[in-house]
């Protein structure tokens, strides 16, 4: 049993592995799947172009290769999609502009529990203290 | 009372992020087109069942136009077919097809079966031109004014709702007939 899934999880790899680009270089081959693991599959939301077998995803895939070759940036690739798309298309949204409150709000959220939590535990920590002394003359009887 | 205020508020806060994040959320029919008050993409294609032609999008420049994205493999662009005709039948702003990704015969023979309501049709064979609008799914249409800039995208079947109030407001009064 263990063998099959090891030989399912093998096999499937390669069946799910959409992608048979390669490009010249092993630069260029990291850079392009580094780009188009980045951008988002827009029929199917949350699959990377990179996984996605939709015709759109391949499209986009050709493009990310030709922009590459003709030797743009990938900051340049991604400006390229998200003029088009929009910001949705990237999985990780600029730090900046109106995506800013996406990266600022989870530490403001950890900060506030933190603060929370401290603030929980101190009173804890004292209600506990005053038991204590309620506690030791009540035990002293027994 | 007063322990109560902080988690009131955090509660309100984390209230409204949710809500923006419900209303914005990327709904095949809400997404935002990218290109909205930018310059339609220029292009040049093929003129469908007249290849030798080429149809450029500056043909159209100074007044408004509406571009239609469809393919013959698209279910919803059949659905919304009988209001593009009706559209079509209205006159009142150029209606440009663009046949995404489609195979010329089957695109004709669409046409030739269900009636064809497009001024011209431009076959967009590799996909380009629909990516340089950032299309994501058929069918797109696009009202782009008469300065060239894309005013409006409606994903999804085009309604006769949609297309009145959508697009036909958008048109200068002076375009009216």
């Amino acid at each position: 049993m263990k063998r099959l899934v090891l030989l399912w999880l093998v096999v499937s790899g390669t069946a799910f592995a959409v992608d048979p680009t390669t490009m010249p270089t092993p630069e260029l081959q990291q850079r392009y799947e580094e780009i188009t693991h980045g951008l988002r599959c827009m029929q199917c939301m949350n699959n990377s172009i990179a996984d996605s077998p939709v015709g759109l995803a391949s499209d986009l895939r050709r493009d990310v290769k030709e922009l590459l070759l003709a030797g743009k940036t990938d900051a340049e690739i991604r400006a390229y999609m998200v003029q088009r798309y929009g910001n949705v298309i990237l999985f990780t949204p600029p730090v900046s502009g109106s995506s800013l409150w996406v990266w600022v709000l989870p530490v403001i959220a950890a900060l506030g529990g933190v603060f929370v939590g401290v603030r929980v535990v101190r009173r804890r920590a004292r209600l506990v203290d005053q038991d204590d002394s309620v506690v030791d003359t009540e035990e002293s009887p027994r | 009372m007063n322990r109560f205020i902080l988690p009131v508020v955090l509660f309100l806060a984390l209230a409204g992020v949710l809500y923006i994040g419900v209303r914005h959320s990327p709904n095949k029919s809400t997404m935002v087109s990218a290109l909205l008050g930018k310059p339609a993409p220029a292009f040049e294609l093929p003129v469908l069942g007249d290849p030798a032609r080429k149809f450029n999008s500056r043909e159209l420049a100074g007044r408004p136009w509406v571009i239609n994205v469809w393919g013959t493999w698209c279910g919803e662009c059949r659905v919304e077919h009988e209001t593009l005709l009706a559209i079509a039948k209205q006159n009142r702003v150029p209606l440009v097809g663009l046949n995404w990704k489609d195979d010329d015969e089957a695109a004709q023979q669409w046409l030739a079966q269900l009636g064809n309501p497009y001024g011209v049709v431009a076959a967009d064979r590799e996909g380009r031109t629909a990516i340089d609008f950032g299309v994501y799914g058929a069918p797109e249409t696009f009202f782009v004014d008469a300065d060239g800039i894309v005013q409006y995208r409606h994903v999804g079947a085009m309604t006769a709702d949609v297309w009145e109030r959508e697009f036909l407001s958008r048109l200068p009064k002076a375009a009216m007939p």
